[in-house]
């Protein structure tokens, strides 16, 4: 089996892996880092979005036999150094992106690489980014919303409050 | 999904020799083949993998011509083929970002699935495909449904477009897979106008010759008053009716014909 080593989350990480083991798996499965959710296996819904080379890309629909050499950043490395949340997670939490938590590592993922594309997006460009991640608690708002805070931005209030 | 042999070559070269291996599969983005993959739809025996060779990715415009490497992202040419705008749009609207990060024009075109958006604009453009042997003008590349003019072994190391005078496409899209449900791409080069019908047809992407001579006699929306296609020959899925695509195409044609002007 071929051995790949990865730059991930910061540390160099090797690994067996077959050629047809998805890089979900080979994260979860090798390297027990488990945040990265398997949610479709067909890249629909986003659950496993991680960064390659500083890209979103669903880790479902990549081969980690390709990816001798990549940096790869997983929701594992998304706090500060203290281990507190950083700026989009505790937006999440604040703002109720989240309910059942399984959408949610992908979610920060693709926002994470918005606001490095597009520091302040509008909610229209918000939505729109998030095409490939399925959120089936939260009808998206609390999401929206969160990334609209994460970015400085004033977050829409409550119509029904 | 069953297991293979990879290939990752470091030349064009040693791809195209990798590729004369029996049951040998290039390996672009990967979007469309893995998932096809795990549904074990397909089992290729080799894979060869072309996403990262240097000498297939890369964006340049040059007196009227568009040129695009196989190997280059969807998210690449949505930044960087600012020269010819309603390619640089189509790109940066197919599927969703993650996609867009890892799918390349060189897979979408091989596989020529039946609603993607880059056939459309390459027939629409009347592009040149350019493979590892030879050169194929797009009239004469894309043959059927996932058929096209690709031999066995054959490489797709890029496309040329020819930057036209106006363009514009129009997808109605289908949320669920983020393909076109229906797509159109009016492309105007003097006075000569094509337009490229992708979503809806059960032979795949093809010209829509009657609106295109409307067209060519009045680039206006007006000229495309009680003209439809056929839908004898359209696709009717639980997303639409064949009756249903036939009307978005007289409907996306004459947006995209509006939006040109």
């Amino acid at each position: 089996m071929p051995k790949i080593t990865m730059n991930i989350n910061g540390r160099e990480t090797s690994t067996e892996v077959e050629n047809r083991t998805l890089l979900s798996t080979a994260l979860r499965e090798n390297l027990y880092l488990t945040g990265t959710h398997i949610g479709c296996d067909t890249s629909q819904c986003g659950a496993c979005v991680v960064h390659v080379n500083g890209k979103a890309v669903k880790s479902c629909s990549v081969f980690a036999a390709e990816l001798d050499g990549a940096t790869v950043d997983t929701i594992e490395g998304q706090a500060n150094a203290d281990g507190s949340l950083n700026v989009i997670q505790q937006a999440f939490q604040d703002h109720h992106g989240l309910q059942c938590g399984f959408c949610t590592p992908g979610m920060v993922m693709s926002a994470a690489e918005l606001l490095k594309v597009n520091p302040k997006p509008s909610e229209a460009e918000i939505r729109d980014y998030l095409e490939g991640n399925i959120c089936r608690c939260t009808g998206y708002q609390g999401i929206v919303n969160a990334i609209m805070a994460a970015s400085g931005q004033d977050v829409p209030s409550i119509a029904a409050e | 999904m069953y297991d293979f042999d990879l290939v990752i070559p470091t030349s064009v070269d040693e791809a195209s020799t990798a590729m004369k291996a029996d049951g040998a599969q290039a390996l672009g983005g990967g979007q469309t083949l893995l998932p096809t993959m795990k549904q074990r739809l397909a089992a290729p025996e080799t894979l060869v993998k072309l996403s990262g060779l240097s000498e297939l990715v890369g964006v340049n415009a040059a007196s009227g011509t568009l040129s695009i490497g196989g190997a280059t992202t969807h998210g690449q040419v949505a930044d960087e083929a600012s020269a010819y705008p309603a390619l640089a749009a189509l790109a940066g609207n197919i599927g969703d970002p993650a996609v867009r990060n890892r799918g390349t024009i060189g897979g979408s075109i091989a596989n020529n699935d039946p609603a993607a958006c880059y056939p459309a604009g390459v027939l629409g453009s009347g592009a040149t495909v350019v493979t590892n042997t030879r050169e194929i003008s797009a009239d004469d590349y894309f043959v059927d449904l996932f058929e096209t003019a690709l031999e066995e072994g054959e490489i797709v190391t890029g496309v040329n477009f020819p930057i036209p005078d106006a363009a514009n496409y129009q997808k109605f899209d289908q949320p669920a897979s983020r393909f076109a449900l229906v797509g159109v791409f009016v492309a105007k080069f003097g006075d000569t106008v094509r337009v490229a019908v992708t979503g809806a047809s059960n032979g795949g992407v093809f010209r829509w010759s009657e609106a295109e001579a409307a067209l060519n006699a009045n680039f206006s929306a007006d000229a495309l008053e009680g003209l439809a296609v056929d839908a004898g020959d359209l696709i009717s899925d639980l997303h639409g009716s064949a009756e249903y695509r036939a009307h978005l195409v007289g409907v996306l044609t004459r947006r995209a014909v509006q939006a040109c002007s």
